[in-house]
């Protein structure tokens, strides 16, 4: 059968198209029941022997559902109770238009055989496909296609019960009236036995306890009139960004505005969070204000009563000085909402049931849940999803999903961050694990046929120690008087994971190994990261080579890639790899050649650096682990060598020498790497600090960037410079990959490293990006065949994307893993600390402590309300008290605890010490005072 | 990820279809008196009309006149109101003429060309309506056009397009939104009963790998299509036959 759709759409230019679809109506559908034999066989999870228990039915029935049920209450779907569902097409579809995570949640039940969920296609079925009226709306029509597949149902198989769940109560009502048995998800997982780990999971729009109460926020716009403002220029459409300081404020990043429309109030900011595609309103000019300078917490325990009046009003106090006003608006409507779901904790000091949850991420609100299990979920981490903000609300609501464990303990910590940076960190299945090679591995002739032979040329490793993932091994040696062979020999992970296996899925969709301190989660499953691929000392691995042909000068004269067999000689830290170089008694070959490379690599750096490479800076910090609790023992930056340098020269040489010979190969689908040019309204942070401090930042070039870094220092302030260099990083853009045939070819440059083509192709063990890299490179010089997906840009341009995705993340992950790990090595702790002023704010000064790589907030007095004392300067960006004065960049000594009152939510404490300050600074505490004290708090504990 | 998935989960595609199942297709011939033979062909919402005079004598310049061989004259054209946007269409522009072409380098491979000499045959078709797949349309109501027309063919000459969908699952008569949403496309002219191909055409680069795939599906398409024409053809027989008497085999008159 046949029909056609006719329907109406507007095109780009706004042209009233018309578009006939065809829509072919089957008769081979499948209903999914084993007893049925009206309908040709397929494969069906549906399983006679799955008895749903309800007490509002006698008999064992089959589950259909509404998808206002699917996108509301995946989390009770996921729990393992309910059984032999039809998932309707209709539905199906529906749901994946409306939100794609949860479509994909759903799929991943769907398949899960053991949970009886079935797919019927309804829409293209001959007994129960609809034509759509010319006045009904799609919601409507989408309504009376389930419910013409109920009772389609009901007919086809009449020993069996059908019920329908939906939330929509006019629907429920038709369906009751047509005889199909309808009941709300709420009515019906209230009578199922054992339901209260399923009572707390459900979403609830609306709470009775508050369901009278007065409306607080305004109404937002409906579609229509958000889609008519934005057309007629009164309204603008923007992703909102919440601040992380400051709870009542929040900006909007608009397209046609050069800044960003700050959004500032609870009544303005209208039930936003952070994330959420909003509709915004900008103001007439004499409203505007500049972003405020205060840092607020939402610090209300008790959801009745508020101080939020009173920190409003102080927000608005705020002298709105003339010169840094920003456009200023309000939100009026939700175009999409953003939410996922939160890791947090309960909020202390509330009974019944109904309770506050913070989120660990400040910028998120508190969200009020429904929980029978308070006293039990009061110490564990939580995970929570936002349901529903009315606009009678003060929060919004939501509903408990799991529990992830103990707070604090460092198993529920790291997967919280993990959870909170979207890291996939379960196992490795089985099916991945299936694309192994069998142990033992040996090298086979044919191997050593289409490998070139290195192993027995020096190669040696240099690595931080503890490393287990060695993927890059080094050699160098003299091929006539003026001539050295430099090679760089990367393991070839490539020949290991092929192309459309679960392993590659698998890694592409976790496109980079995260490290948090204690806790490495693998791209790669671990018989690969750190056996097979791990260029170990002394044993036979397959490698990818770039070798190069260099002058005394290191003038590249020649360069060639092939796969090759090594054996590394040894495995180095960059420690021993210095003290190698710098022991003169050494002069074996290993010696010789590292110290060949060791000063190749001096010339290349010093290359680089007069290209206008930058040299950046970030506060990185080790954290020494006890190797038996686990707990942290010691923090301490990052110690640096010169074969750190060394090591990373050749690196950046392969990655560009391999991102030249790719991109001549393949034009449109190389994957490269492009740092693009920070915009110059984002440097402007470091030229305001470099001009309070009496230096000229040249913004032009990156090269002239570099230079005058280089210049700005003091004598007096030694780490005064490196703070410029972590401002000067923080204002960068992020590198990305992209994949070349998207971009123009002057849009492929690194800002950073100063250099026109750039890749990753060093560490295929734990970033995708390069194994991607690999693969094209062993196609370019005939290793490998392609392979359809490799050479479709559109496909790379979609890994690239999930790459620079998961790359962030997992940088995010990693920091937030430091962080906690420097709170758990203070706790108890009381210490002194030298440190640096970042920034001054209106209330707080930011200080960075470069021992600990810290960076904590000072508050200029008791929260909220500030010390008179201090005048503030914002021209100037100075507090003065009395004489002395408070710039950026200034040292002063702080000293530093935690404050475990609130055991749910630990915060460093920052008191100032140095330079003295009446009435608000503490006196220097002494070693041994600091000695005695620690112990005591201990005790009180 | 691409929004549309072709194929969805359920395994059919956006109107309905599996993966190697052609859209409807239904076809007449004799629709027109005036020339010699013509038909009408639906293939799902593409819709074609095609007329042949001939063979007749050279018109124009008598020098193009071969010895041994009849002369080809095809000629391609589409409705103002043929897409979903209007467009003029002028007569003769590059697309046209490629289309026109290419048709006559497909018939050229069926029609047993060296049985007229000195002489013509024109070959006129018209798109009413395109939904994707315009070209194999043209060809298949040619070659109904050309068996209305009494014209010795070798054998049927028919057209068919394939694809591959988001799972590197090929898939074959593809649809306009296919076309826009979707990778390459494959249009393949072939003699069905021999298997030769007689025309090819991409509009991309095929990675190597799937090529065979989309080849094998196309051409299998190509044998369905001449089925139907076939068919179609036997009925029209029958038709004809019935009123005039010397068809009268007593089969019975399927529609």
């Amino acid at each position: 059968m046949h029909t056609t759709k006719v329907f109406l759409k507007r095109n780009k230019i706004g042209n009233y198209l018309k578009h006939a679809r065809e829509h072919y109506i089957r008769d081979d559908i499948y209903c999914g029941f084993e007893s049925c034999d009206k309908c040709i066989r397929a494969s069906s999870n549906l399983s006679s022997k799955h008895v749903n228990k309800c007490e509002l039915f006698q008999k064992n029935h089959y589950l259909i559902l509404d998808t206002n049920v699917i996108l509301d209450q995946i989390d009770v779907l996921e729990e393992d109770v309910l059984g032999n569902v039809i998932i309707l097409n209709t539905v199906l579809k529906e749901v994946k238009h409306r939100n794609m995570p949860i479509y994909k949640r759903l799929i991943s039940i769907i398949e899960n055989g053991s949970r009886h969920f079935y797919i019927f296609i309804n829409d293209y079925h001959k007994d129960t496909y609809l034509k759509q009226e010319t006045t009904e709306l799609v919601n409507d029509y989408n309504d009376r296609c389930i419910r013409k597949a109920c009772s389609w149902y009901a007919k086809h198989i009449p020993s069996e019960n059908f019920v329908l769940l939906t939330e929509d109560k006019d629907n429920r009502l038709i369906a009751q009236n047509e005889g199909i048995s309808s009941y709300s998800i709420v009515e019906y997982v209230q009578n199922l036995p054992k339901n209260t780990n399923l009572m707390d999971k459900l979403a609830k729009k609306e709470y009775q306890e508050k369901l009278n109460a007065a409306d607080i926020f305004p109404p937002h716009l409906t579609m229509l009139e958000i889609d008519g403002g934005i057309k007629a220029g009164r309204l603008y459409q923007g992703t909102f960004r919440a601040s992380r300081d400051n709870f009542l404020e929040g900006s909007v990043n608009i397209e046609s505005f050069e800044d960003d429309i700050i959004i500032r109030g609870y009544n303005n900011l209208n039930r936003v969070i952070d994330g959420d595609l909003v509709a915004v309103q900008v103001f007439e000019k004499d409203h505007w204000v500049s972003p405020s300078e205060l840092v607020l917490e939402d610090d209300t325990i008790n959801a009745l009563d508020d101080n939020l009046e009173k920190k409003e009003l102080e927000l608005s106090k705020q002298p709105a000085s003339k010169k840094n006003i920003k456009p200023t608006g309000k939100v009026v409507g939700i175009i999409k909402r953003k939410w996922r779901q939160y890791c947090g904790i309960l909020q202390e000091g509330s009974a019944g049931v109904y309770h506050l949850f913070v989120p660990a991420d400040k910028k998120i609100p508190k969200i009020r849940i429904e929980t029978r299990q308070a006293e039990t979920l009061k110490s564990q981490k939580i995970i929570v999803a936002i349901d529903s903000w009315p606009r009678n609300s003060r929060y919004p609501n939501g509903h408990f999903v799991r529990a992830l464990g103990k707070i604090g303990d460092m198993k529920t910590e790291n997967e919280v961050i993990l959870l909170e940076h979207d890291v996939p960190h379960s196992q490795f299945s089985e099916e991945v694990l299936n694309c192994l090679p069998k142990l033992p591995w040996a090298i086979t002739e044919e191997d050593e046929k289409v490998r070139v032979d290195l192993r027995s040329i020096d190669i040696c490793s240099v690595d931080p120690p503890g490393c287990t993932d060695i993927d890059d091994a080094l050699h160098c040696r003299p091929i006539d008087d003026n001539k050295l062979e430099v090679g760089v020999h990367i393991a070839d992970v490539s020949h290991f994971i092929r192309p459309y296996t679960a392993l590659d899925e698998e890694a592409a969709a976790r496109s980079t190994t995260v490290y948090l301190v204690n806790k490495r989660i693998d791209m790669v499953p671990d018989l690969l990261s750190s056996n097979l691929c791990s260029l170990r000392g002394g044993e036979e691995r397959f490698a990818f080579s770039c070798i190069w042909e260099m002058d005394h000068n290191a003038n590249i004269l020649h360069t060639r890639f092939h796969k090759s067999i090594i054996k590394s000689k040894r495995a180095m830290t960059y420690e021993e790899a210095q003290l190698t170089v710098d022991d003169k008694s050494q002069t074996g070959s290993l010696a010789q050649s590292l110290r060949n490379l060791n000063k190749l690599a001096k010339l290349l750096k010093m290359r680089r650096m007069d290209n206008g490479a930058l040299v950046l800076a970030s506060p990185e910090v080790k954290i020494m682990m006890d190797s038996e609790t686990h707990d942290p023992i010691d923090v301490e930056v990052k110690k640096l060598f010169e074969t750190n340098s060394m090591v990373e020269e050749f690196m950046l040489l392969a990655n560009i020498s391999v991102a030249e010979k790719i991109l001549s190969d393949f034009p449109d689908c190389a994957v490269l790497r492009r740092h693009p040019e920070p915009p110059a309204i984002n440097l402007e942070p470091l030229v305001k600090a470099g001009k309070h401090l009496g230096f000229e930042m040249n913004m032009e070039s990156g090269k002239k960037l570099a230079e005058s870094l280089d210049k700005a220092a003091r004598d007096d302030n030694p780490y005064l410079n490196t703070m410029l260099r972590i401002l000067a990083t923080r204002c960068m853009l992020q590198a990305v990959y992209f994949a070349s045939g998207t971009l123009q070819k002057y849009e492929y440059f690194h800002y950073g490293l100063a250099v026109p083509l750039y890749t990753h192709f060093t560490s295929p063990i734990r970033r995708y990006a390069d194994i991607l890299v690999h693969r094209l490179l062993a196609i370019s010089c005939h290793a490998d065949a392609t392979y359809p997906d490799l050479m479709d840009k559109k496909k790379t341009a979609e890994l690239c994307h999930n790459m620079n995705y998961r790359h962030r993340m997992a940088q995010y992950a990693g920091r937030a893993s430091v962080a906690l790990n420097t709170h758990l090595f203070f706790k108890g702790k009381i210490q002194d600390e030298k440190g640096y002023i970042l920034y001054v704010r209106k209330n707080a000064l930011q200080v960075l402590i470069p021992k600990y790589g810290l960076e904590c907030t000072l508050y200029l007095g008791k929260k909220d309300q500030k010390l008179d004392i201090f005048t503030y300067n914002e021209e100037n960006q100075t507090q003065t008290c009395g004489d002395i004065v408070f710039h950026a960049f200034d040292p002063v000594t702080i000293r530093l605890s935690i404050d475990s009152k609130n055991i749910q939510h630990e915060k460093f404490v920052l008191q100032l010490v140095h330079p003295s300050v009446e009435g608000f600074s503490v006196p220097p505490l002494d070693a041994e005072m600091a000695e005695q004290e620690v112990p005591q708090k201990k005790r009180k504990k | 990820m691409s929004k549309k998935e072709l194929i969805s989960k359920v395994g059919l595609r956006l109107d309905g279809r599996r993966a190697d199942e052609l859209r409807r297709i239904r076809c007449k011939l004799g629709v027109f008196s005036e020339p010699d033979g013509s038909a009408y062909i639906e293939q799902g919402l593409t819709k074609v009309l095609a007329a042949v005079y001939g063979p007749h004598q050279v018109r124009g310049s008598r020098l193009k006149a071969q010895a041994d061989a009849v002369i080809i004259n095809c000629q391609f054209s589409m409705a103002v109101f043929s897409t979903s946007e209007r467009k003029k269409r002028p007569r003769g522009d590059r697309k046209s003429t490629e289309m026109s072409l290419h048709l006559r380098q497909a018939l050229l491979a069926a029609i047993e060309v060296e049985k007229y000499p000195w002489s013509q045959i024109d070959i006129y078709v018209e798109v009413l309506h395109a939904d994707g797949g315009i070209f194999p349309a043209c060809v298949n109501a040619a070659t109904l056009a050309l068996i209305d027309a009494g014209i010795p063919l070798k054998e049927y000459v028919c057209a068919c397009t394939a694809s591959v969908a988001n799972n590197n699952q090929p898939m074959v008569d593809i649809s306009h939104e296919e076309e826009i949403l979707g990778g390459p496309t494959l249009t393949i002219v072939a003699l069905p009963m021999c298997e030769k191909i007689v025309l090819m055409e991409m509009s991309r680069r095929f990675h190597l790998d799937h090529l065979q795939l989309v080849l094998e599906k196309a051409l299998e398409g190509c044998k369905n299509t001449k089925n139907i024409l076939d068919q179609a053809v036997h009925n029209h027989i029958i038709d004809v036959g019935a009123s005039t008497g010397w068809a009268s085999t007593g089969e019975k008159v399927k529609r």
